[in-house]
C-alpha cells in the first residue's frame, strides 16, 4: 500500500527496511545517532535533519555516531564493504569531501577494476548537497560531476519520495560504491510510497513531463523548477519534455538522446558551475550523437562560474530558477537559423 | 606578562562585547531576522580574550564554525561582523560569507571556517611565513574538541613541531561535538596528553578563568616568539547555547548550561575578582557594560538598515564571468 512520505521519511525507511533485512547494512557518521557518551537523551539527533533518527532504537550498536574524522570513517566503510559488510556512511556535507576524498577516489573507486574484477565495494556514502538554505560557500556546493568523473563510482539523485526509497534499496544492494546525494532543499517533499520494499536499477532516466518542443534535461532540485517553468510555458503553448537523469553514473544516454531526437531543441538545467559538468557532458552528448536532429543551439541554464555566496539577494540570483529556465526555452524555441 | 589596569578594562570589555553580541544574535535569530547556520560563542569568552590580548593585528588566528568571538577579541569591527550575519553590502565579507565566514586579513583573522578543521594547516602556512621573514609573528590556531580529532587538526601538529614553526593550537573543549560527547569521540585520556605525544608543551586550564588562559597562552606564546616551536592549550569550558540557533540539546542534561552560567561565568569570575583585588570598581565594569550595550544596538540598527549586496555582485570577485 502506497502512502505520502517526504522525502526524508523515505530514506528513512529504505535504511529501515534494508537494516532489517540484512544484518550486514550498519549506518555511521557524526551524529546519526546523536547523544553518544552524554548524559542526556540518545538518539537526540538522527543525523543533523533527524533523517536516521529512530534507527538508533531498532539496530543499537549497527547505528555507529563517529569522531569527526571524515578520512577515517568513511575510509572504514569503504574497508568494512570490502570485507563483508554494507555499511551505510553519511558525510554530512558534500562540501566536507575534501577532507576524505582519497578513500572514495583512490581506494573505494578503484578497488574493482585495479585488483582485476576480484573485489567488491558495497559501500553507500549519503550527503547532503545544494544551495538556497543561506548556507554559505562551504555548505551549498553541487560537486556531483567531481564523483560522475571518477570511473568506479556510481551518482544518484533522487528527487521525489518514491525515487529516493527505491534508488537508497539499490545503492544498498549494489555491489559498488555509490554516492547518494540529497538535496537539502528536497527533504520535504511529499510523495507516494509504497510501503513494501523495491528497488528502482541504476541508469534509468525519468521522463517526468512529456512533450514536443523542447527537452529540458535536468537533475536533482533542478527538476522540480524546470517541471514549475514547463507548466508555465505550456500556457504559452511551448510543450516541454523533461527528463530527470535520476543517476549521473551510470548515465542513461538513450532517454537524453531520444529526448533531443524527439525534439530538436535542448536545455540543459544544472544546479552546479558551468565548466566540466553534468551540463556540458549532456551537451557533449547529444552534440556527438544527435547533431543531425538539433535545430538550434543547447542552451544551458546553470550556477555561474563562483563559489555559492551567502546573502539571500546573491544566492537567489546564483541558482537557477523557473523563470531564467523558462526564458532559455522561450530562445531556444524560437531559434531559427 | 603582567597585567595592567588598562589591561585588564580592555579584557573585561571585550568579553562583554562578545557576550552581548552572541546574546543578541541569539535573540535576532529567534525573531527570524537572520538567516543561515549561527553557532554561538557565549560561556566561551575567556578563551578567545586570554589568548588575544597578546597578539598584535600582525600575528594571525585561524577560527572555526563558532567564531564571533574570535573576531570580536582580535579587533575584527563589530558593526561590520553584525552586518555580514544579516547579509549587507557593509558586512566584513560584503554580505558574501556570512556568520561561518567572517574574516578580516588586516586584523590578522583569516577566517571563521565551515569546515572542521580547515583553520589548523592555515596556521602552519602563516606561522611559517612569519619563521621565514624573521617576523617574531605567531599563528593561533583555534579548535573545537571536535576538531581535534580530525585528520588536518594531527598532521598540522606534527607539522609545527618537524618544522619548529610560531604556532600555538588552543583547542575550546566545550564537552560536544555537535550531539556527541567529547568523553565518547576522545580516544586519549586529555587533549594535552595527546598533544605531548606530537612533540609540543601542552597545557590543560580552565577556559572560563580569563586569568588562567591568559597565563598558560603567555607562556606559549612568548616561547614561540622566541623561536622555541609550537604549543597546545586546552581551555575546558561551557557553551550556553545550542550548537547550532534552533538545536534542541535533548543530549544535555537538563541544566548543565545553566549551572554553568550560574556558577563558572566567565564574566562574574572575572569582575569578583578584579574589584576585589584589581583596583577596578563595580561602577567602572557597569560603564563598559553600558558602552557595550550601546555599541551591540547600533550595530544591529545600522545592519538592518543597511543595503543589501546590489544582486549583480554575485558576479564580482572572480576572475571570470561566465
Ligand atoms: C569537515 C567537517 N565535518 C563536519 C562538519 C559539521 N560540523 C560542524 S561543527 C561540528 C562540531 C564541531 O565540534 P567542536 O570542534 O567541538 O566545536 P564546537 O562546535 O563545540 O565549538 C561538526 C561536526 C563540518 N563543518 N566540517
Ligand atoms: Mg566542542
Amino acid at each position: 500500500m502506497a502512502r505520502t512520505l517526504t522525502i526524508l521519511q523515505a530514506i528513512n525507511e529504505a535504511l529501515d527496511q534494508e537494516m532489517a533485512r540484512d544484518s550486514s547494512v550498519i549506518v555511521m557518521g557524526e551524529d546519526v545517532v546523536g547523544g553518544s557518551g552524554a548524559e542526556g537523551e540518545m538518539d537526540a539527533w538522527g543525523g543533523p535533519l533527524g533523517v536516521t533518527k529512530g534507527l538508533y532504537g531498532k539496530y543499537g550498536d549497527r547505528m555507529l555516531d563517529t569522531p569527526i574524522t571524515e578520512s577515517a570513517f568513511i575510509g572504514a566503510a569503504v574497508g568494512a564493504a570490502a570485507s563483508g559488510l554494507r555499511p551505510v556512511a553519511e558525510l554530512m556535507f558534500s562540501d566536507f569531501v575534501g577532507v576524505c576524498f582519497d578513500q572514495i577516489y583512490n581506494q573505494a573507486a578503484k578497488f574493482r577494476y585495479m585488483f582485476g574484477g576480484r573485489a567488491e565495494t558495497p559501500v553507500v556514502v549519503r550527503t547532503m548537497y545544494g544551495a538556497g538554505l543561506r548556507a554559505a560557500a562551504q555548505h551549498s556546493q553541487s560537486p556531483y560531476s567531481i564523483f560522475t568523473h571518477v570511473p568506479g563510482l556510481k551518482c544518484v539523485m533522487p528527487v521525489t519520495p518514491y525515487d529516493a526509497k527505491g534508488l537508497l534499496i539499490q545503492a544498498i544492494r549494489d555491489n559498488d560504491p555509490v554516492i547518494f546525494f540529497e538535496h537539502k532543499g528536497l527533504y520535504e517533499t511529499e510523495g507516494e510510497v509504497p510501503e513494501q520494499s523495491y528497488s528502482i536499477p541504476f541508469g534509468e532516466a525519468n521522463v517526468v513531463r512529456e512533450g514536443n518542443d523542447v527537452s529540458i534535461i535536468s537533475l536533482g532540485l533542478m527538476v522540480h523548477r524546470s517541471l514549475e517553468a514547463a507548466e508555465t510555458l505550456a500556457g504559452e503553448g511551448i510543450q516541454c519534455e523533461v527528463v530527470d537523469l535520476r543517476t549521473t553514473s551510470p548515465l542513461d544516454e538513450d532517454t537524453v538522446l531520444e529526448s533531443a531526437e524527439n525534439t530538436g531543441r535542448v536545455v540543459v538545467v544544472d544546479e552546479a558551475p558551468p565548466r566540466c559538468s553534468i551540463a556540458t557532458d549532456i551537451s557533449a552528448l547529444i552534440a556527438q550523437h544527435a547533431f543531425d536532429a538539433l535545430e538550434a543551439p543547447i542552451s544551458l541554464v546553470t550556477a555561474p562560474h563562483t563559489p555559492v555566496p551567502f546573502a539571500g539577494v546573491l544566492e537567489d540570483q546564483y541558482m537557477p530558477d523557473a523563470t531564467r529556465i523558462a526564458a532559455a526555452v522561450r530562445s531556444v524555441a524560437g531559434y531559427a537559423p | 606578562m603582567a597585567l595592567t589596569k588598562d589591561d585588564l578594562l580592555k579584557a573585561y570589555r571585550l568579553m562583554r562585547t562578545i557576550r552581548e553580541f552572541e546574546e543578541r544574535v541569539h535573540v535576532e535569530f529567534a525573531a527570524g531576522e537572520i538567516e543561515g547556520f549561527v553557532h554561538l560563542y557565549a560561556g566561551e569568552e575567556a578563551c578567545a580574550v586570554g589568548v588575544m590580548l597578546h597578539l598584535t593585528k600582525a600575528d594571525r588566528i585561524a577560527s572555526t564554525h563558532r567564531g564571533h568571538g574570535h573576531c570580536i577579541a582580535k579587533g575584527v569591527d563589530v558593526p561590520a561582523m553584525m552586518a555580514e550575519i544579516y547579509g549587507r553590502a557593509t558586512g566584513s565579507c560584503r554580505g558574501k560569507g556570512g556568520s561561518m565566514h567572517i574574516a578580516d586579513l588586516d586584523a590578522g583573522m583569516m577566517g571563521a571556517n565551515g569546515i572542521v578543521g580547515g583553520g589548523p594547516p592555515l596556521i602552519c602556512g602563516a606561522a611559517l611565513a612569519a619563521k621565514v621573514q624573521g617576523t617574531r609573528q605567531v599563528g593561533v590556531a583555534f579548535i573545537g574538541d571536535g576538531a581535534s580529532n580530525q585528520g588536518t587538526t594531527f598532521e598540522s601538529m606534527n607539522l609545527a613541531t618537524v618544522w619548529g614553526l610560531p604556532a600555538i593550537f588552543v583547542a575550546e573543549n566545550n564537552g560536544y561535538a555537535e550531539a556527541t560527547a567529547a568523553d565518547y569521540h576522545i580516544g586519549a585520556s586529555s587533549l594535552a596528553d595527546r598533544a605531548e605525544g606530537f612533540g609540543m608543551p601542552a597545557a590543560t586550564v580552565d577556559g572560563h578563568d580569563f586569568f588562567a588562559v591568559h597565563q598558560a597562552a603567555d607562556e606559549a606564546i612568548r616561547r614561540a616568539r622566541a623561536g622555541g616551536g609550537p604549543s597546545f592549550i586546552e581551555c575546558q569550558v561551557n557553551r550556553y547555547y545550542g550548537h547550532y540557533e534552533g538545536d534542541a540539546q535533548t543530549y544535555r542534561p537538563p541544566g548543565e548550561a545553566e549551572a554553568a552560567r550560574a556558577n563558572h561565568d566567565c564574566l562574574d569570575m572575572f569582575a569578583g575578582r578584579v574589584t576585589k583585588s584589581a583596583g577596578i570598581e563595580r561602577e567602572e565594569l557597569d560603564d563598559i557594560d553600558r558602552a557595550v550595550a550601546a555599541l551591540i544596538d547600533g550595530s544591529v540598527s545600522s545592519a538592518k538598515a543597511d543595503p543589501a549586496p546590489a544582486a549583480a555582485d554575485y558576479l564580482t570577485d572572480v576572475y571570470v564571468d561566465y
